[in-house]
Order: C-alpha cells, then sequence, then structure tokens
C-alpha cells in the first residue's frame, strides 16, 4: 500500500478550531466529508474578509474538525459603493433629490447629499460610498459556521429525538474558539464551548481546551488522532510491523485502508490467527469472508499464498489486547465454519444441475428471471461467434488480405465452449456461498464449473463474465470469456434500455453505465471485430416482446454507447474535437474508430493539413444541399476545374481506400491534401448554386464524392481550429 | 480472559437486562404471541413508534426465521432465535452512553475490550419501516443493531424512536465463551440446546421439507381475507395479527421454495399494502382518542435515561425539550 499521505499539521499556532462532536458517522462518508469541509472552510474565511494563512479539516467516527492559522482578529474597515437608481430618477428637474434617492440613501445609512453621481453601463447612476466597520472574528465566524455546518452535504441524512435538524448523525458537542475566546453559535439545542471529548473508552471525559492552539495538544492527551492520514500512516506501519514478524505481507486494500482508518480514533493493530484446515477454502472465499464481514486484512505467506493468519485494527490502545484478539479469532472460526459449510455443501450438486433453478430467480422485475436470460445468453454468443470477424491468420487485425473469417469458422470449439459456459454462467446465483456473498459470483461459478468437471475453458470463461467489474478493472483475457462478457453485458443493457429504464445523472441503479463501458472496453481490447449495431440488434431480438419499448430504446442504447466510445477515446488523451469528429464518421467499429481517431490527432497538427480541413468543410458543407446517390456526370461539366477535381478525386480515392483497408488512417488523411488544390481552384473557377438544376446537382455531386472520402474516417467540419501552434 | 468468575446465564442476560431498562424508565413486556421474523413488529414496537406519543418498552422476543433453520446442525444459525428488544420514544440524548452501560452490566468491561458502532442502516419494506444506525460490534462479533426509526408505516417518525436489538445466542454465547450456541448455559445444568435442539430440528424438517405449500396458500389467502374483513370494522390490532400471520406463512413458504419470483413480489406487497393500512388507522384512532399517552413516561421526552435516581429527579424537575 503506499504511503501517500503525510501527517497534515500546521506550521504555526492555530488561531482558530471548530470541533463537531457526533455519534458514530459511517466511515465510507467521510473522506468526502473532509474535503467538503476544508474546500467550504477555506472559502469561509475569504467570505468573511478574515482570510486564513492555513486550513486544515479532520475526521475521525466521532468528530469534524476545522482548523486555521493566520486568521485575523477584526475584519479590515472598508469602503463599500452601492450603486442606486438612474440619475434621471434620483433628482428632479431642479438637481432636487427625489423619494427614490432619499430611499436609497437611507438605506445606506448616508445622506441624499452624500450621493455622488457616476457613469455606469446604461448611463449615470448614483452611488454612494460608506464606511463599514470591521467586524470582530468570534462575531462573523459564530454566524458563519452555522451556516457551514448545515450545508455540508451527505449521502443520507437523520433525524433524532424531537430535533428538527437533520444530520448525518446526532451531534453531541460543539466546540469553537478563535485564540482564547468562544466563538458563539446553536445549533438545534447544542451550545459552543470549550470542551471536547477524548476517545469513548481510553478517555472518556470533557477536556477544557484553553485557546485554538491547544485543541491538538488537548485532543490528543484524550488519545484522540484527529488527523486520517496520520492515523492511515500509523496503521500501516504498525502492520508492517506485525507481518514482518510473522514473516508475512498484507494484501494491499487501499479502500479497506481508508474505510478502517475511519472506524476508529485511536489504531492499534493486531495479529490473529485461523486454523489452518480453512486455506482449503477457494481464496476468494476467505479473503471475502475477512474483509467484507469483519473488515479484517488478509495475510499472504512468503509464497504469495494465503497464510493462516488476519490483521485487525482495535480502536483503542494495547490494554488486554490477548482478549480482543481472542475474541476476533472465535468470530472468525465461527464466519469460516459457515462459509466451509456452505462450500461443501454447494459442492454436493453439479453446477449443471443448478441451471434449473434459475427459472426461479429473478432477473428484474419486468424482465422474467435467471433461467431466461440464460437462454437468451446462450443465443447471442452463438450470434456474436457467427457476426464477428476473426483475426487474420498471421496478423494480428481482423482486417487486410486474404478472406473473412467469423470466429466460429475460424475455430469451431470456441462455439462449443462458448455456448457451454453460457449455459453455466448464472447457475452459482443460486449456489449458497454467492447468496452469501454476491460480489462473488462468476469467481464461484469458475470454482464450482471445475469441481463439476467442466473443461477448464468452459470454467475460464465463466469467472471472467463480469469483468471488467469496475474502472481499471482488466478486460477478460479468454475469447470464450470476451463473447460472454460480451453477451451478458449487451443483454443486461439492451433489456433495461428495452423497457425504458435508461440512466439518467448520477442515477444509474443498474449499473449500466458501466455494463456499456464494458461492452467498449471489451471490444476495444479484443482481437476480433465486432459491428455494435449488429451486437445490439441482436441482444434486442432475443428480448422479443419483452422489450415493450423497443426501438426507442436501440436508439438510446446506441446514444448512449456512443457517449462510452468517447469517453473511452477521451481518456487515452484525445482531444474533444478529434473524438467527435472521428464518431461522426461512425463508431460500429469502436477499436476501428480508435484507430482513425489516433490517425487524425497525429494528422490534425500537421502544417499542411488546416488547409485540407477549411477545403473539406467548405466542401461537405455545400455537398449537404446534394441529393443523394447520384453518381457525376462528366458531361454536365462546364469548366476544366470541375474535370480535374474529378480525375484528382479518383485517382486519391483509389490510393486512399486501399490504405484504408490496410489501417493506416495516417497515409489516409494525408493523402486527402492531394486533393486540396483541385478543390482550392474548383472553388475559385466554378459557381456552384447555379440556376441550371442539372449542372448545379451534378456539382454538388461532385463535392458529395469528394467530402465523403474525408467522412469515411472523420467528420474534419467538427475540428476545432489548431491553435496556432508553431506558425 | 477477563471475565467475572460467573458468567451470566442466559436467563440472567435478559434478566439483567430487563432490570436496566426497567431502572431506566421502560416498561417490560412481554413476547407477543404470533410468529413474527422480528422484535420490531411486535405490536409494542411497530404501532408505538408511529404518532407523536412518547414510548419505553423493553421485552424478550423469540423471532423465527425459516429460511435460516439449520436442523440444529449449524452451531450459529437457527430458526428461532431471542431478540432483547428496547424502544425509547423519542430517542434519549445519551442512549449509547446508556446501550454501553447496559453492556457494563452484563460484565463486559469497555476497556477490555473493542466495542465499535458501524454502519449498518435498516429496512424493513413489508412494514414501510426504514431507519439508520449501527451494527454494534464486540471484539469484532456483532451483537446488537442499534437503530433510530425514520420512518415507519409508511410515517416518517416525528419524534425518532431508537430501537436497541440485542442478539441473546451471540452474546451470551459470547459471555459464556461457547463455540456452539446450543451448549450456552441457560440456568445450572440446562442448556440452550437441551430447550431448543429438537424444536430447531423440527421446525427445519416441517420448513424445508413437511410444509404443505397448497394449505399455506390457501392459509395466507384466507388470513389476508380475514384481515380486510377486519379492518373495515375498525378493529386495527386483530387486523395487525392476520398481517403477522400472512407475514410467517410467507417467510415458510418462501424458505419451502414454494414461491416463484413472479409471486413474491405480490405476496410482499399485499403485506405491505395491509401493514400500511393498520399503521393509518392507527394513527387515526390515537388522534381521536386525543394521544392519551402524552406526557406519560415522567413528562414528555424526557431527554435522558441516566442513572435511576438521576432520572427521577430530572423527571421532576420536567426536564422537557421543545
Amino acid at each position: 500500500m503506499a504511503e501517500n499521505n503525510v501527517r497534515r499539521v500546521p506550521s504555526g499556532p492555530a488561531d482558530f478550531v471548530f470541533e463537531v462532536g457526533t455519534e458514530e458517522m459511517p466511515a465510507r462518508f467521510l473522506p468526502a466529508a473532509v474535503e467538503q469541509l476544508e474546500t467550504r472552510g477555506r472559502a469561509l474565511f475569504d467570505e468573511t474578509l478574515l482570510g486564513a494563512h492555513e486550513v486544515f479539516a479532520y475526521a475521525t467516527p466521532r468528530r469534524l474538525v476545522l482548523l486555521a492559522t493566520g486568521v485575523a482578529g477584526r475584519q479590515a474597515d472598508r469602503e463599500v459603493e452601492a450603486k442606486g437608481p438612474a440619475k434621471k430618477a434620483a433628482f428632479d428637474p431642479e438637481g432636487r433629490p427625489t423619494r427614490a434617492a432619499e430611499g436609497f440613501a437611507r438605506s445606506q445609512g448616508v445622506t441624499p447629499a452624500d450621493l455622488v453621481v457616476k457613469a455606469a453601463s446604461g448611463g449615470e447612476y448614483v452611488f454612494a460610498h460608506r464606511h463599514v466597520t470591521g467586524r470582530a472574528a468570534e462575531d462573523v465566524l459564530g454566524e458563519a459556521l452555522t451556516g457551514l455546518l448545515t450545508s455540508l452535504e451527505w449521502p443520507k441524512l437523520m433525524r433524532w429525538g424531537d430535533h428538527d435538524l437533520r444530520f448525518v448523525r446526532p451531534i453531541k458537542w460543539l466546540l469553537a474558539l478563535y485564540r482564547g475566546t468562544v466563538v458563539q453559535l446553536s445549533i438545534d439545542g447544542v451550545t459552543s464551548g470549550r470542551e471536547t471529548f477524548g476517545h469513548r473508552f481510553l478517555h472518556p471525559g470533557a477536556l477544557s481546551v484553553a485557546t485554538a492552539a491547544d485543541y491538538l495538544p488537548v485532543v490528543r492527551l484524550g488519545q484522540v488522532i484527529v488527523d486520517p492520514a496520520e492515523r492511515r500512516a500509523q496503521i500501516l506501519s504498525q502492520i508492517r510491523a506485525v507481518t514482518a514478524k510473522a514473516g508475512g505481507r498484507v494484501v494491499e486494500d487501499p479502500d479497506l485502508l481508508t474505510e478502517v482508518t475511519f472506524l476508529v480514533e485511536y489504531p492499534t493493530v493486531l495479529l490473529g490467527r485461523f486454523a489452518p484446515e480453512y486455506l482449503q477454502l477457494p481464496a476468494d472465499v476467505l479473503v471475502t469472508t475477512m474483509k467484507r464481514h469483519q473488515r479484517y486484512f488478509p495475510v499472504l505467506d512468503d509464497q504469495g499464498h494465503l497464510a493462516p493468519l488476519f490483521i485487525t485494527v482495535r480502536n483503542g490502545d494495547d490494554f488486554a489486547l490477548d482478549v480482543v484478539r481472542t475474541g476476533n479469532e472465535k468470530v472468525l472460526r465461527a464466519r469460516l465454519a459457515d462459509a466451509k459449510f456452505f462450500y461443501d455443501d454447494d459442492l454436493r450438486r453439479t453446477l449443471a444441475d443448478r441451471v434449473t433453478e434459475l427459472d426461479g430467480v429473478a432477473f428484474q422485475e419486468r424482465l422474467g428471471t435467471m433461467g431466461d436470460k440464460t437462454r437468451r445468453l446462450e443465443a447471442l454468443v452463438t450470434d456474436i461467434l457467427r457476426l464477428a470477424q476473426a483475426p487474420a491468420q498471421g496478423g494480428k487485425e481482423a482486417r487486410g488480405g486474404g478472406a473473412v473469417r467469423t470466429l466460429s469458422e475460424a475455430d469451431p470449439r470456441l462455439v462449443e465452449t462458448a455456448r457451454r459456459a453460457a449455459h453455466l454462467a448464472k447457475a452459482d446465483l443460486v449456489t449458497n456461498l454467492v447468496k452469501e456473498f454476491t460480489e462473488l459470483q462468476g469467481r464461484m461459478g469458475q470454482v464450482y464449473a471445475e469441481k463439476s468437471g467442466e473443461s477448464p475453458d468452459v470454467a475460464r470463461a465463466i469467472g471472467e463474465q463480469y469483468r471488467p467489474a469496475f474502472a481499471g478493472d482488466e478486460v477478460p483475457a479468454t475469447t470464450a470469456g470476451k463473447v460472454l462478457a460480451l453477451a451478458d453485458k449487451t443483454d443486461t443493457l439492451a433489456a433495461a434500455f428495452g423497457i425504458g429504464l435508461v440512466p439518467t445523472g448520477s442515477q444509474d441503479p443498474y449499473g449500466l453505465r458501466r455494463a456499456a463501458q464494458g461492452v467498449v472496453a471489451i471490444l476495444l481490447a479484443a482481437d476480433f471485430r465486432l459491428s455494435l449495431g449488429q451486437l445490439v440488434d441482436r441482444a434486442f431480438s432475443h428480448l422479443g416482446q419483452m422489450a415493450t419499448k423497443a426501438a426507442e430504446g436501440r436508439e438510446a442504447l446506441m446514444d448512449f454507447l456512443r457517449g462510452r466510445v468517447a469517453n473511452a477515446m477521451a481518456e487515452t488523451g484525445l482531444r474533444y474535437d478529434v473524438v467527435e469528429a472521428t464518431l461522426a464518421a461512425g463508431f460500429d467499429d469502436p477499436a476501428g474508430a480508435g484507430e482513425r481517431a489516433r490517425a487524425l490527432a497525429v494528422v490534425r497538427d500537421e502544417e499542411a493539413f488546416a488547409d485540407v480541413v477549411t477545403a473539406f468543410t467548405r466542401a461537405a458543407n455545400l455537398a449537404g444541399k446534394a441529393p443523394a446517390g447520384r453518381p457525376v456526370d462528366p458531361a454536365l461539366f462546364e469548366h476544366d476545374a470541375e474535370s480535374r477535381l474529378l480525375e484528382a478525386y479518383q485517382a486519391v480515392a483509389a490510393e486512399a481506400l486501399a490504405m484504408e483497408k490496410e489501417g493506416r488512417y495516417t497515409d489516409f488523411l494525408r493523402s486527402l491534401s492531394k486533393l486540396r488544390p483541385a478543390v482550392d481552384a474548383f472553388f475559385e473557377a466554378v459557381m456552384v448554386m447555379v440556376d441550371d438544376r442539372r449542372v448545379r446537382e451534378n456539382r454538388l455531386n461532385l463535392l458529395r464524392s469528394v467530402s465523403g472520402l474525408a467522412t469515411r474516417v472523420a467528420d474534419l467540419s467538427k475540428l476545432v481550429a489548431a491553435p496556432s501552434a508553431k506558425a | 480472559m477477563s471475565r467475572k468468575q460467573h458468567a451470566l446465564t442466559f436467563q440472567e442476560v435478559f434478566l439483567t437486562l430487563s432490570q436496566f431498562w426497567q431502572d431506566r424508565g421502560c416498561l417490560v413486556g412481554q413476547p407477543y404471541d404470533v410468529e413474527k421474523g422480528a422484535g420490531t413488529m411486535n405490536p409494542m414496537s411497530f404501532f408505538r413508534a408511529i404518532g407523536p406519543e412518547p414510548w419505553r418498552v423493553a421485552y424478550v422476543e423469540p423471532s423465527r426465521r425459516p429460511a435460516d433453520a439449520r436442523y440444529g446442525e449449524n452451531p450459529n444459525r437457527f430458526y428461532q432465535h431471542h431478540q432483547f428488544q428496547v424502544i425509547l420514544k423519542p430517542s434519549p440524548d445519551d442512549v449509547q452512553e446508556v446501550y454501553l452501560q447496559s453492556l457494563t452490566a452484563l460484565g463486559i468491561d469497555a476497556r477490555r475490550h473493542d466495542i465499535r458502532f458501524v454502519e449498518d442502516n435498516w429496512e424493513a419494506p413489508t412494514l414501510g419501516a426504514a431507519g439508520t444506525g449501527w451494527e454494534v460490534w464486540l471484539d469484532g462479533l456483532e451483537i446488537s443493531q442499534f437503530t433510530y426509526f425514520q420512518q415507519v408505516g409508511g410515517f416518517e417518525t416525528r419524534p425518532v424512536s431508537v430501537e436497541m436489538t440485542y442478539g441473546l445466542e451471540r452474546l451470551t454465547g459470547y459471555l459464556q465463551d461457547k463455540e456452539n450456541l446450543f451448549d450456552i448455559v441457560w440456568v445450572d445444568d440446562l442448556t440452550y440446546g437441551d430447550v431448543f435442539k429438537r424444536a430447531e430440528y423440527e421446525h427445519s424438517v416441517y420448513s424445508f421439507e413437511v410444509a404443505d405449500v397448497k394449505t399455506l396458500v390457501t392459509l395466507y389467502d384466507l388470513y389476508e381475507q380475514e384481515a380486510k374483513r377486519t379492518l373495515e370494522r375498525g378493529l386495527i390490532l386483530p387486523t395487525y395479527d392476520f398481517v403477522l400471520k400472512c407475514s410467517h406463512t410467507f417467510n415458510v413458504l418462501e424458505a419451502r421454495g414454494a414461491i416463484s419470483v413472479t409471486e413474491r413480489t405480490g405476496y410482499l406487497g399485499r403485506i405491505r399494502a395491509l401493514a400500511r393500512a393498520c399503521a393509518q388507522a392507527w394513527l387515526k384512532k390515537r388522534e381521536e382518542m386525543g394521544f392519551p399517552l402524552i406526557g406519560k413516561f415522567g413528562g414528555s421526552a424526557a431527554a435522558s435515561v441516566t442513572a435511576p435516581a438521576a432520572a427521577a429527579t430530572e423527571d421532576k424537575g420536567g426536564k422537557a425539550r421543545g
């Protein structure tokens, strides 16, 4: 685990501290809360004009803390100018102030005689100037802190007792000090003071804090480490110490480390043991049992295998640590006994035996059962294998010379493997262990498939079906795994979109965004080529009547997938306009679109290309007016420039299309520059929009052909003019 | 280990808790005599959490969960376990501290252990109920659920009740250092297994193998019909009894594997509709009655349930909030 957090402490004595004592807040909320508190705290010192040299936010399960140095004791006095009514409305024709002017002056605390006239946008206006005396920090802060606290955003709020306030957990105390003075505030019956409380068990009593600068030492005296970075670092170093002593190392898990950091105010790491016989359980089961149920860290031996050890972090010191260890060991023993019971029971039946049970498991309320889904998967993997182009033999890409073969033609055994894997894919959902730990879906399927005597390829594909499961997760390694994962995700997407369940904003309860990202990631990584449109069409066809909104759903899904393709490209560092230009020319083959985009990104920065863009954009704009699909008729040409453009087009097109076929998109785009002189000459010599309809349309058709050549790779009109880089 | 010479017996645990909460102003109730899955479903919790009237109650509740039945073979999972249930309404400001004192009363020295409040939000859709709170961990063992009810019967709670549910078997198993909960000493030379092992076996066989699906489906329908008919007559508590019977019948049917996916939603929806109707009728009736418990429990909404003596003085002083 990377030790990227260091203690964050003020460089000098704190002028200000605000501590909100609460009942235990959810660990998962706190990292974001600390960030919010610090950002808003910093803004608070700006807005109150008190300023601050340094602002730090801290949190433990039982407190939120905001600390600042370099805070002025008083706001500076200042001149304030306020804009009043227009001069016309402020003075009558005799130059006497009107009622409007008097009212404005009164509202500003000045006399009408003090008003001055100044030009402002839209004419002349009266202005009032007044001197504002700065207020003391403790007065300004009291009001601001109430606002700060109630403005914090939490994923879930609650009420308690007969209080009106909604907050993340009940508030127990408020400490607010500016240097030695209590900043007065009151939130829902809790009044601020100079008292804090120590650790719930190590130092349960109240502690009085004399000045803001004393806060950190005093709370430390109460055996509370308020800085999460410091607790995290302590946990890490203690873990290293105990694992080193035991001759192992901890399984890295930054998320678990973060959670545990926010479950304790004073961490003490301890090492526990469990009976080695449980190591016969699949490693995933052991790890999940430890992490999910108990927030324990698993430990590896020096071979990298799980050791019969675990790490837990006590919220307290090392007093009677053996009691805590014994208790935790006993709890884990019961958990592992349960897991073993489930595992042994699961192994009594083969995976294939369980498939019929899937008819009793809901996929989604309006979308039938997992049994239905299984049958759709079997059909869809078959479709994919028949539609996807296999990589050319000897070459890594499914393109270029030679006959194009589908995956099923290239490897008939793959059909058998993928169909079998699809048949068994969801069967682990009705096993005890997956019911207990849903995150083991797929992985238990793989284990049970192996134990049921399925082929290793089938088992592996089952194990890979949910990948990529999160951002940055790997895509399935095997072709059967890729095909199954594509089928699973596309079916889920089509099913949801087909009944109008379209994710909006942050609302995505069915994980559709992740599924779509997965589809795109797999297609980008795969060595086979598959049309996204065909994939989606097949998925919808298997849903049949269940997709009550199939037509709108398909359109919405393609649009959704386009967004994911765009994101995937943007993540590789491609510029927004390059992505848009590329996708406007199609995204049916995301991998191909990626290559086109990369080529465009290279060529667009070349000096000669700016003029190509201009020429083609001009052609494309006009060509949009042409009726589609008519051949160019040279008999209608009236200028040499027309026939020269046609000749140039034909020559470049022949060359460019060959390049396209070989995937040489950079060369393709560069070759377009050969057309530019002819295009420019054409526009110079030829008036396109003439009255003679046939001549006019013929010219538009010529331009359509020319611009259409470029849009095989990208719609160049979407490119934003290149910043004058070197030129 | 550091526990007292004599670890509490099973019955000493719930007697100690009863005494503890009696001393803090609770009425000590009894289990409700209709099968149910959790102590929250006892009318002394479900109904009393609705509306403005104060309430403080503590009781043991046998909780039947047919799907958790394991023929008495699993040392930790039971068809029926026992919850010690406490409801305090409104939730006192010092409720966590008082809860921790109840652990001290059971002989748990917090200084020698690791006690945590770990986020766990509770939801019972069939009761239209949801809350925020924690699992309480004792050296990694979940010994209690601690919940601030935010919604009950579809109504937002005002004031908010806090519910503390102690898992009696687990807690006693920990205190007595038993690996197998059937070995818990209930009293003297009687173990938990002496009392319940046979029942666990028989209920497991019944729930998984013997329960007659047709009969149970018929019973569910009859209970529902009777609930509807009774509710029309304005009899809320008899109606609720039939809602509980529907709920338990559903649980057996589900353990029996007799409920398909499509049916499941329907069965649960029918229970939810009836439970909500009961909640609505209850609130209306209490309003008609003028919310008779307002002012009880030692004055309205005492903010603290600390030590008995202190509580008495505070209550006399009328330390009322709001």
